[in-house]
């Protein structure tokens, strides 16, 4: 999968309740959450955000809740995957388990900042940034996780498994 | 080489595998999943995708509407109903109506439905509290909620461990909270992402269970899969009066202690003897300092309650303090017993009249403000000193207020003088 978009850079130990605020969890419809996408880090995110742009940030992004909101709020939003240095364990595998794009890449995101032109390989773990050859790298997923990626998210995995 | 008890649950629960080690993927059987009024619903949606008939196990789900009940707005109300509603559909008996409920983490383990060995899935990020019956407990999204209620099982890679070796007696006024901001402080947000936290020492020997689910739960606070402490007396005790009260379904249990030479990533040892009550600043629980070098921090609002510090020996320790004095002018004072039981034995023994009498509020069970939900949200500006988990921006409710962590000492002694106070210093 080919991503390609604009940078918004976030810092370190980004939380869940600043990609959404536990004051708009009463409903779980994806539209409604994509509203408030990222509203307490940066209050004019979903306004400045475009179809396939990418969110790049630092260490342990969504820590905090367990609430899958986070993620379907990202992907209802438009935004085309996640690069940060690394990701807190529950967002980790909420992202997975609805088929939200995840790439860790501690050297990408030292060289990305808000508004760069990013172009990234999924699959391929690549990273680079428009009219530059330098590549970046990726993590690649283990084998397991690949399976599950590889189906459209875990119920999707299920539902093969069935 | 041996293995530590997180290794051990795992592996006796592990499907098709004779060993393992940090990094290996497993599916492994869960002994009892759970949700909540705000995870569940997504829960439901997505098992429904998979048109079955029957849950693994109607005795093994909990469905515990305790986020914004009593319902806070018409969307919540439709929240809760799901849950209902998915719970008669599908005979689930562990439903937990307003008026019967608590706070999910409290509540679970006072009723005895979870036990020592257990795998314990919670569709909330504080199910690591229940590590501290000496069962691996670890909280997912709600889509893993999902595939656990379909099949009984959940995919884990199996993390590496961190132990913690408390030494020493805690001296008066510090508590579980204390130990565990402590360790949170020198940890860090994410020092224990990924990886399990094993809590030792003999300080644990002067730990109830009740502070002992307070240090579990704020495991996750340094980014930690799971907390967990090695049963010993203290939880035996715990064990057998739960079940003898409340009779539940399940009511043998297997113990595992880690062996001797069990592997750890890292070992850190704090001698907590000297220890003063802790508090974590805004805006991430690991900026911790002593109480005392707190200087003139005015608060507006004291909250006592949450799965952190909501059982009846919190309210306990702040009644004492409470007891014949007023709250601080102008100083609003919120506390939230975090079950139906809990609630009772306040009123039996005396605390909530004496929390009344102090100027303060005695709420119903909720999680209520810690997450921002309701019953206390902050004003824009407005600074809260909570006995909860998380001091997150906007948490509480405006994102430019501010939220102290504190044990329910400091929050009473706090609450009378309106700045944050050490309880000898009143």
């Amino acid at each position: 999968m080919i991503f390609k978009g604009n940078v918004f850079r976030f810092g370190d130990d980004v939380n869940t309740d600043e990609i959404i605020p536990a004051r708009y969890m009463n409903t779980s419809d994806p539209a409604s959450l994509a509203e408030h996408c990222m509203e307490d880090a940066d209050p004019e995110f979903v306004k400045k955000k475009k179809e396939g742009d990418i969110i790049v940030a630092g260490e342990n992004f969504g820590c905090g809740s367990s609430r899958e909101h986070a993620p379907i709020a990202i992907k209802a939003a438009g935004i085309s995957c996640v690069i940060a240095k690394s990701f807190a364990r529950i967002f980790y595998r909420n992202a997975i388990n609805i088929g939200l794009a995840i790439l860790t890449a501690p050297e990408a995101v030292d060289h990305l900042k808000t508004g760069d032109k990013v172009e990234v390989d999924a699959a391929k773990g690549e990273i680079s940034k428009s009219g530059q050859t330098a590549t970046y790298r990726s993590d690649i997923f283990p084998e397991f996780i690949k399976k599950i990626i590889k189906s459209g998210g875990l119920m999707e995995y299920a539902a093969k498994k069935n | 080489m041996g293995y530590n008890i997180t290794e051990k649950i795992l592996l006796a629960h592990a499907v098709g595998v004779k060993s393992i080690k940090p990094g290996d993927f497993i599916m492994a059987k869960v002994d009892f999943c759970f949700g909540n009024d705000i995870t569940a619903p997504i829960a439901i949606q997505e098992f429904r995708k998979l048109k079955r008939k029957k849950v693994f196990h109607k005795d093994r789900i909990a469905l515990i509407p305790d986020h914004f009940l009593p319902a806070k707005d018409m969307k919540s109300a439709n929240q809760a109903k799901e849950l209902k509603d998915f719970a008669r559909e599908f005979g689930i008996t562990n439903y937990f109506e307003v008026g019967r409920m608590g706070v999910e983490h409290a509540l679970l383990p006072e009723r005895g439905l979870l036990l020592p060995g257990d795998i314990i899935i919670g569709a909330d990020s504080h199910t690591c509290t229940h590590g501290a019956l000496g069962a691996f407990a670890t909280g997912v999204g709600s889509t893993d909620l999902a595939y656990v209620m379909a099949f009984g099982e959940c995919w884990f890679k199996v993390p590496e461990t961190i132990k913690l070796v408390f030494k020493g007696k805690p001296r008066k006024w510090v508590g579980g909270k204390d130990l565990i901001l402590h360790a949170i402080g020198d940890l860090g947000v994410s020092g224990a992402r990924y990886k399990a936290l094993e809590i030792s020492g003999d300080a644990l020997q002067n730990l109830s269970m009740d502070e002992r689910f307070s240090m579990c739960n704020m495991a996750i606070e340094a980014g930690a899969k799971s907390g967990i402490i090695e049963p010993d007396k203290e939880t035996e005790r715990y064990m057998k009066a739960a079940i003898k009260r409340y009779k539940p379904q399940r009511k043998s249990y297997k113990i595992f202690k880690s062996d001797k030479d069990a592997v750890y990533s890292d070992v850190r040892e704090y001698d907590i003897s000297k220890l003063q009550p802790v508090v974590a600043e805004p805006h991430l629980p690991s900026n911790t300092k002593p109480v005392h070098e707190l200087k003139d921090v005015k608060v507006d609002q004291v909250v006592i309650g949450s799965c952190t510090n909501g059982r009846i020996s919190d309210l306990k320790k702040a009644a004492a303090i409470l007891k014949n004095r007023k709250i601080a002018p102008g100083i609003r004072l919120v506390i939230i017993p975090a079950t139906q039981d809990i609630y009772k034995e306040a009123m039996k023994e005396g605390y909530a009249e004496t929390f009344i009498k102090a100027g303060g509020v005695f709420c119903t069970p909720s999680c209520g403000p810690c997450l921002g939900g309701h019953m206390g949200i902050l004003a824009e500006g407005e600074v809260a000193l909570a006995t909860t988990n998380r001091n997150f921006v906007g948490r509480m409710g405006h994102p430019k207020s501010f939220i102290y962590l504190a044990n329910p000492a400091v929050a009473a002694a706090s609450a009378i003088t309106g700045k944050i106070t050490h309880p000898s210093d009143l």
